[in-house]
């Protein structure tokens, strides 16, 4: 016989991350949770973000790899708490990986922790973290085509980061495509045009952000 | 292959559920996903080929429903059905959209076998 369920499939890792989001509202934590392709600039986009925000703010980092300690070190060098969190082989970081880990930063001193996940367009916009930002990157070399491949990753974004924006002039990337599908399927949400490498749009960024911590915090 | 994480919590919920009405065993799961989440079906039903043997669950299929992406025009106010791949109205051609549906990701039913009631068995080849 059939029995009629309409359970939420995600309620597991939703409830988590509600109870994550307490725990960072209790000690006035804003979490940015950062999201993109291998290679979209998310470790060297964060380490510029720390440098812009640090004067400000105490700030942590959690490190989202699949495995190894290379990007935990870029960081560490910063002199700033940070842990990694290594998924053994998972494409995504869930709630509960979080809600282990946090124990391990010093929650009382820090006003900011930002979360690199997990290098992929698919797996990580399944997964709510607690984080009160999420922030996707996408580069220039990845091509014009991701919002429309990858739409649930634009869609649950409080803004895209278009990095390494001085590669435009030597890719067939047509940003108004992007821009159009990115208005599309989140209407109203900022997008910002960053390069890394020359510092430009970096301060548009992190001022961006600063307003978002202050909401947050409050 | 987030899958895997999803289809563990998906079995337990399955569980809970069937043993809730006094369940024997589970025959199918019918799951609702919307269209703009990257949720393979597919993949679901290996995971949990591997992960159901020796509970109710063992050879249950997974059948899963698309459900479409809706949208509102915020420039000729008009409803319509739009896929990830053309971002835009259907009527108009607008790309002021606001998102109506498309998300959604949930258990609708199962079907299963209570106790002294075989009349679902569909032959799965367990018996």
């Amino acid at each position: 016989m059939e029995i009629k369920v309409l359970h939420q499939v995600m309620d597991w890792n939703e409830d988590v991350s509600e109870e994550v989001k307490e725990t960072l509202s209790a000690h006035h934590i804003c979490m940015i949770n950062v999201m993109g392709s291998p290679g979209a600039g998310k470790t060297s986009l964060i380490t510029s973000l720390i440098d812009k925000l640090r004067k400000d703010w105490r700030t942590g980092v959690i490190e989202g790899d699949i495995a190894g300690q290379v990007d935990a070190e870029r960081i560490a060098d910063l002199g700033i708490p940070a842990v990694q969190l290594n998924t053994d082989g998972a494409c995504h970081i869930e709630a509960m990986s979080i809600q282990h880990i946090l124990p391990e930063l010093p929650l009382d001193d820090l006003d900011v922790i930002f979360v690199e996940n997990i290098g992929n367009l698919v797996c990580p916009a399944e997964f709510r973290i607690g984080e009160s930002l999420r922030i996707t990157i996408l580069s220039i070399p990845e091509g014009d085509d991701k919002v429309e491949k990858y739409p649930l990753m634009f869609t649950d974004t409080d803004c895209l980061v278009l990095n390494k924006y001085d590669m435009l002039p030597y890719f067939d990337f047509d940003e108004k495509i992007v821009c159009a599908n990115y208005e599309t399927v989140n209407p109203g949400a900022p997008l910002f045009r960053v390069s890394n490498r020359t510092g430009d749009g970096i301060q548009e960024l992190a001022d961006f952000l600063a307003e978002q911590i202050r909401k947050a915090q409050s | 292959m987030h899958e895997l994480s999803i289809t563990e919590h998906l079995l337990e919920d399955c569980i809970r559920e069937a043993q809730a009405r006094n369940a024997s065993r589970i025959r199918v799961i019918r799951l609702c996903i919307g269209q703009l989440r990257g949720i393979v079906p597919d993949c679901i039903q290996i995971y949990l080929d591997m992960l159901a043997e020796g509970t109710i669950a063992e050879g249950a299929r997974i059948e899963s429903e698309t459900l479409p992406v809706k949208v509102h025009c915020m420039d000729c106010g008009k409803d319509g059905e739009i896929t990830p791949h053309h971002l835009q109205c259907p009527h108009c051609g607008s790309m002021r959209l606001k998102l109506l549906s498309g998300k959604e990701f949930y258990i609708k039913s199962l079907e299963v076998d209570i106790d002294g009631d075989k009349s679902t068995a569909s032959g799965n080849g367990l018996e």
